[in-house]
């Protein structure tokens, strides 16, 4: 017994606000999590204004300034509505299913530097970070799968199967945009990745800083993760597994009341959580530009940039969040065959190739330590075209032999006086 | 190292090898299958991260992405595509000689593991391993120099079975 008593207090007083300590710990969580949870409402609002605007509408503007307090009143409406629980369904698993589709969310930024200062950020700089996030990506499956399976109707479970489904084909490519940067920066440390991108742009380039998306490989890697990122929240136009118009609402069909609100809080979190891993991966972090500002003689820009650290990467993240929308606004939905032919055929054997030339990349500018960035940066763009030549002939090969897709054509023409004729050309192509 | 660490060490470790075992039970006992499934995701959690306590970090995160990320996401898919129906449709007459033989059968695959690997286990006595022990570079250094031969070979095997399974399942391809 006094052994345990003895345990808690050095556990009470353990190490204070340093790294392993457990206050320190505690802090660093909040500061990444209670902000997530206060900008979600925001973040809805901003998305319906913004997609309203898009779309030449007006979009809430009633409820308080611009209408930022609809979310709100849209919460407490979730709160009072009636919870109905359908009579056949597994309840063990289907009341579970909304905090398994959360957790995933908000653990997701468990490695995520979004400031200069290691005592704030991150929550842990463990070696493993990228991984990590691989990891945590991936469970995001289960409250879709287990909402669907115990909600007992064939359109929930419709939607969990095609989440699944997704999931597993969008994992790969995204493990392998983000496996190629990890090769170029040589760490899987998110910290590290951060660092890596204030080195000289292209290895050459004076005055301007490394970001991944600026380099080919880094660009060619940060479509496909974004893309990817976007599968696997189930956003447009990856967002089968809700698609209204063929499974009413998919997964959460059976959930009412603030069970909804869970799930509908969990994409939103995970979207801006996945923008913010982004932006830290491929965007240089909490640099608001990508120039070394004290190699141009302007070192205050770099003091000012990083004591505002939290706002500038803030202020990033709102931008990619925002692109989300755009995209959201922009394309239509996909058919399931063609999202499955885009994750298996176009993204992971692009990613793949974009890996080796990437290591290719590796072995001919760094043999140890030799820098050789132009002989390296010719090797890559010499891959890419053989790479690409390659794309050509398989196509080649694989067109004798598959069917191609129905390919429909629509064609408007102007018809008789006052009317318009829309014509229909349907042609294999 | 401080005077409770050991404890400290032991309480975690009993937490999760507790979860682990329960899990691991529920997989068996459970009547639905999916929730024997949602219980081996639980117990391949409970894994993960007692490998994290063993400052694994690799094999734990491994574990989490293939098993849990993948594979029971697989099984699940499978399992919900199938639909079985009703648990109690599923359940067998009770057969006294099925049991006695599977008791038996489950004494002897224990008694075979337990003899080889509880008498190494019993002079174990730290509760870690060194730092860095299970670290990316550790793990990458001696797959890519001690152990090239059969992580090569290994993965040659995979690239064969995936390459068999399509042309099995496709025949035209």
């Amino acid at each position: 017994m006094s052994k345990i008593l003895d345990f808690l207090k050095y556990w009470l007083s353990y190490q204070g606000l340093s790294e392993h300590g457990i206050w320190g710990a505690t802090a660093r969580v909040l500061i990444l999590v209670v902000p997530i949870l206060l900008l979600v409402p925001g973040l809805i609002w901003w998305e319906r204004r913004l997609l309203s605007w898009m779309q030449d509408r007006i979009g809430p503007n009633r409820v308080g300034p611009k209408g930022l307090l609809q979310t709100i009143c849209d919460g407490v409406k979730l709160f009072m509505k009636e919870d109905i629980t359908p009579a056949a369904i597994d309840r063990l698993v289907y009341f579970t299913a909304p905090a398994v589709a959360l957790f995933p969310a908000f653990a997701l930024g468990g490695t995520l530097p979004w400031g200069p200062n290691t005592a704030l950020t991150p929550i842990a700089d463990v070696n493993i970070g990228v991984l990590y996030v691989l990891a945590v990506s991936s469970l995001g499956v289960y409250g879709i799968v287990l909402a669907g399976y115990a909600s007992n109707n064939k359109y929930s479970l419709m939607g969990g199967l095609r989440s699944s489904a997704q999931l597993i084909s969008y994992e790969l490519a995204m493990g392998m945009s983000l496996a190629a940067i990890v090769l170029a920066t040589g760490s899987l440390r998110m910290t590290d990745m951060v660092k890596y991108q204030e080195t000289l742009l292209w290895g050459v380039v004076p005055k301007v800083q490394n970001w991944l998306i600026l380099t080919p490989f880094g660009f060619i890697a940060a479509m496909i993760f974004a893309i990817c990122a976007i599968a696997e929240t189930n956003r447009a136009p990856f967002d089968l597994p809700e698609a209204e118009n063929e499974l009413i609402a998919g997964y959460h069909t059976e959930y009412s009341s603030m069970k909804f609100a869970v799930f509908f809080m969990g994409e939103y979190a995970a979207m801006f959580v996945f923008s913010a891993i982004f932006v830290a991966v491929f965007c240089g972090g909490y640099h608001a530009l990508p120039f070394d500002w004290s190699a141009l003689g302007l070192g205050q820009v770099q003091q000012l940039n990083e004591s505002l650290a939290g706002i500038v990467f803030l202020g990033k993240v709102s931008f990619f969040f925002s692109c989300f929308i755009w995209i959201r606004a922009t394309l239509p939905r996909l058919r399931y065959d063609q999202l499955m032919a885009l994750g298996w055929r176009s993204l992971l054997p692009f990613a793949v190739a974009n890996f080796m030339l990437v290591g290719l990349w590796v072995v001919v500018t760094d043999p140890g330590g030799a820098n050789r960035f132009g002989l390296g940066w010719a090797a890559y763009f010499g891959g890419l075209f053989v790479a690409f030549l390659i794309y050509l002939m398989v196509r080649k090969l694989s067109s004798e032999r598959f069917e191609t897709l129905e390919v429909r054509k629509v064609v408007l023409t102007s018809g008789l006086e006052g009317t318009s004729v829309r014509e229909k050309e349907i042609a294999a192509v | 190292m401080p005077p409770s660490d050991e404890l400290a060490k032991l309480t975690i470790f009993g937490a999760l090898a507790g979860i682990a075992a329960l899990a691991a039970v529920g997989v068996v006992v459970s009547p639905n299958a999916v929730r024997s499934a949602l219980c081996l995701i639980a117990n391949f959690f409970a894994l993960a991260f007692l490998y994290f306590t063993l400052n694994a970090e690799l094999l734990g995160i491994t574990q989490v992405i293939v098993y849990t990320g993948a594979i029971m996401v697989l099984f699940l898919f499978v399992i919900m595509l199938l639909n079985l129906g009703a648990a109690h449709l599923l359940r067998e007459p009770p057969d006294l000689l099925k049991k006695a033989i599977g008791i038996l059968l489950g004494l002897v695959l224990f008694g075979m593991i337990g003899s080889q690997v509880l008498r190494p286990l019993a002079t174990i006595t730290a509760t870690t391993s060194p730092d860095d022990y299970g670290s990316p570079q550790a793990v990458g250094r001696a797959l890519f120099t001690t152990y090239v031969w059969p992580f090569e070979v290994a993965s040659v095997l995979l690239l064969i079975g995936i390459v068999g399974s399509i042309m099995l399942a496709k025949r035209k391809i």
